[in-house]
């Protein structure tokens, strides 16, 4: 009979994981992956898959994990994902593969993302080398941005013998799974190592390049012989909510406390990047960064609040997230709207006046829409607000790159299935085509790229 | 990493340096500004470029040693590498986008203060090479912080050199210099650039105002990457929110919010103190100074 319940994972206590920023999650041992691994019902219908962006082969890297043939789950599963264990650790499974999963009917869903999580690490751990070698084919492409989506087209190229180099406008390699994802979630670690194998792939990294200002694609392909581009080059602006005392000292967008967070290592005194969460810390939002901002003004010594216009139910972040937020003492304030920031007579914030919310009927999104309660305004006093409500697309490409056709939203526009923009020779995808999603969306959109660009340069040299 | 060809020191404050990075250098034109990181640890901050050259592949810096990253950096040597250095970020100046045949009618006047001189020398620079003639007024509180004096006066026709303290040049602040060359010497201008600490340009736009001068001004605000990302830069203009890094740095100097943006400048002041007190014993950030000054901004 299978056990209707998950394994459970090892993860540190709440009470001592918010005052470090070391993984939460500690991975499953040998022994739980294997009590897991056999929950599988290995279903003929297979609907994990079916679930799954990328459509990795879950029931066939189960097995192999059953038979304790590890190499074979890794090169089973790098047949249609390249980062693993990064998927394994952000990917929002509850509602993809483990959704699906036959078992969630009754009970618990296969832990397919931890199981997936103990493959990346194991490949990880054990060095185990994913590439055959390649011949170079003298073709060179363009890679613009090192996050999920630009790592992934520049895999997918070098194993096929491009020479790659890929652009970063940071000083650091990784886009927003190093800027964005805090430590907590996804240690650097295990970014820098999927990096370092695209280095041995060959795969040049040039940081401190931002293309549109330091050098435009025509100049690329002009000027340094690059035959296509490919743009993953993140969502960029943060949107702000244009309420009353935005421009109040200790107001953040989620992308600035993020970064200096993350990417600048604010939190460690060694570094010089200065943030400043206060006591409290309001975070305006539902999704992933908003619970990743707050439980990082927690570990910065704040007492921390969600602020969010729906309920529960509609949180758009990951539900681990949202349990480990919870867990951590989060305060959450939902059915609950900003309305205004309110500073002291210095400019900096004291307070946030909210106010109630109930659900009234559906929006175009299909979800009820948020209708304000009269009258219920309050006030959370807070000396940091930050507003983690998603971003707009970044105009430096999309300035400097004539022929590059945009949506009404300003995002690159393409070919569903090739990532072709209407520039010739320019393909995109991630986030800089969908606005904020996903890193497996990103992935998926990247190796339809890397395949179509690769056909395009071979019908170029007919 | 990013070497250093040259170092010279402008005054007892005030580093100059030549940073290897020939992509920047390639890529900048008048009105742009970089992002250096010292060291692995480093904050990122927003510089002045006060020179490019495309052939060495150098950009030129300036900054004053006002907090603790720019008196670290002021320690670096020829020889020794920036870990960062990447630009040239913001739009360059609109006279470089204009019909050249536009920019030469018109008179401009460039006012510079403190290390806000830096900036407008390669704007100056560059109208010379198109054969603009414009005049400079370069302002500081003594002779120690006035620098690039010879060089900017190979590159305007008339540069007015002026200290609040009155130990060089005319005694005054720039606004007073400026009133004196309109008022008293005759002379008339169209068009003003405005680059230099926050309360600086407050003051000298509300004059250009007065006397009717279309005016630009430079904004170094808060900034962390300096692409649009953070939007720590925000800053009001015209009622409306702009990013410095992405939509600027230069602004309609007459619709800038400079109160607003000399509040958010006091942001990290304090925090920046205190991490500064752990390493040094010196005066930590003074809120009273530094306050815009290209070149002293904290990211």
């Amino acid at each position: 009979m299978v056990n209707m319940k998950r394994t459970p994972i090892g993860e540190q206590a709440p009470e001592k994981r918010i005052t470090n920023f070391d993984e939460v999650c500690l991975g499953y041992t040998k022994e739980q992956m294997i009590e897991e691994a056999n929950r599988c019902l290995q279903c003929k219908t297979r609907p994990c898959v079916d679930g799954c962006p990328v459509a990795i082969k879950i029931p066939e890297f189960i097995q192999y994990l059953r038979d304790n043939d590890f190499e074979a789950a890794c090169k089973k599963i790098a047949e249609d994902s390249a980062l693993p264990a990064v998927c394994g650790r952000v990917c929002p499974q509850e509602t993809q593969c483990e959704e699906r999963c036959v078992l969630a009917k009754k009970g618990d869903a296969v832990a397919i993302g931890k199981l997936e999580r103990y493959v990346g690490d194991w490949t990880r751990e054990h060095k185990f080398n994913l590439n055959d070698p390649v011949t170079p084919n003298g073709h060179k492409v363009a890679v613009i941005g090192s996050g999920p989506a630009g790592l992934t087209c520049a895999g997918d190229l070098a194993k096929l013998g491009y020479e790659i180099t890929v652009f970063e406008a940071l000083h650091k390699t990784g886009g927003v799974l190093v800027y964005g994802i805090p430590e907590f979630r996804l240690p650097n670690s295990v970014v820098e190592y999927e990096i370092d194998n695209l280095k041995k792939l060959g795969v040049k990294f040039e940081t401190n390049v931002i293309v549109g200002r330091t050098v435009t694609i025509d100049q690329l392909m002009d000027e340094e012989g690059y035959e296509a581009v490919f743009v993953g080059s993140g969502a960029g602006l943060p949107m702000f909510m244009n309420i009353p005392g935005e421009d109040l000292n200790g107001v953040y967008s989620a992308n600035e406390f993020l970064t200096r967070n993350n990417l600048m290592q604010a939190y460690d005194d060694n570094f010089d990047t200065p943030i400043r969460p206060g006591k409290s810390a309001a975070i305006v939002g539902g999704g992933n960064v908003a619970m990743d901002a707050a439980r990082s003004a927690k570990r910065l010594g704040a007492k921390s609040y969600i602020v969010y216009r729906r309920s529960e139910k509609e949180l758009p972040a990951r539900a681990e997230e949202v349990h480990h937020a919870m867990e951590e003492g989060i305060e959450f304030h939902l059915l609950t709207n900003p309305v205004e920031i309110l500073g002291d007579e210095k400019g900096w914030v004291r307070a946030i006046r909210c106010i109630r919310m109930e659900l009234g009927e559906p929006d175009e999104s299909g979800r009820r829409r948020p209708v304000p309660v009269k009258g219920s305004e309050y006030e959370i006093p807070v000396e940091t607000v930050v507003i983690a409500i998603g971003t707009s697309p970044n105009p430096l490409i999309s300035q400097t790159t004539p022929g590059l056709e945009l949506n009404k939203w300003k995002a690159i526009v393409i070919d569903e299935e090739t990532g072709k923009t209407t520039r010739e020779g320019v393909y995109a995808g991630g986030d800089a085509v969908s606005g904020s999603a996903t890193v497996i969306l990103a992935m998926g959109a990247a190796r339809k790229s890397a395949k179509a660009i690769d056909e395009y340069i071979k019908s170029k040299k007919k | 990493m990013y070497k250093i060809l040259k170092k010279k020191m402008l005054g007892s404050q005030i580093v100059l340096m030549d940073i290897e990075a020939p992509r920047v250098a390639k890529a900048s034109l008048p009105g742009q500004f970089v992002i250096v990181i010292m060291d692995e640890k480093g904050e990122r901050i927003p510089l002045t470029v006060c020179d490019y050259d495309i052939k060495k592949g150098t950009v030129t810096i300036v900054f004053q040693t006002v907090g603790d990253t720019t008196r670290r950096m002021a320690g670096f040597r020829e020889g020794d590498s920036f870990f960062a250095f990447t630009g040239p970020l913001g739009h360059p100046s609109d006279f470089v986008k204009e019909p050249l045949e536009e920019v030469k009618k018109k008179k401009f006047i460039f006012i510079g203060g403190g290390v806000g001189v830096a900036p407008v020398y390669p704007q100056v620079k560059w109208l010379k090479e198109h054969e603009v003639d414009v005049d400079v007024i370069m302002g500081a509180r003594n002779k120690d912080l006035i620098i690039l004096e010879d060089e900017m006066k190979k590159a305007a026709k008339d540069v007015y050199v002026c200290t609040d303290d009155g130990s060089y040049g005319f005694h005054g602040l720039v606004t007073d210099c400026l009133t004196d060359l309109v008022k008293n010497k005759g002379k008339s201008y169209d068009h003003a650039v405005i680059i230099g600490p926050m309360i600086m340009m407050k003051f000298a736009a509300k004059l250009t105002k007065e006397l009717g001068i279309p005016t630009v001004v430079s904004l170094n605000t808060i900034m962390v990457d300096g692409t649009g990302m953070c939007g720590a830069c925000r800053v009001n203009v015209g009622g409306a929110v702009k990013f410095a890094c992405v939509d600027g740095p230069e602004f309609d100097g007459h619709a800038v919010d400079y109160d607003g943006a000399m509040r958010r400048m006091a942001m990290y002041k304090t925090e920046e103190g205190r991490k500064a007190l752990r390493t040094t014993e010196g005066t930590t950030h003074k809120p009273e100074k530094g306050c815009g000054v290209q070149g002293a901004q904290i990211g």
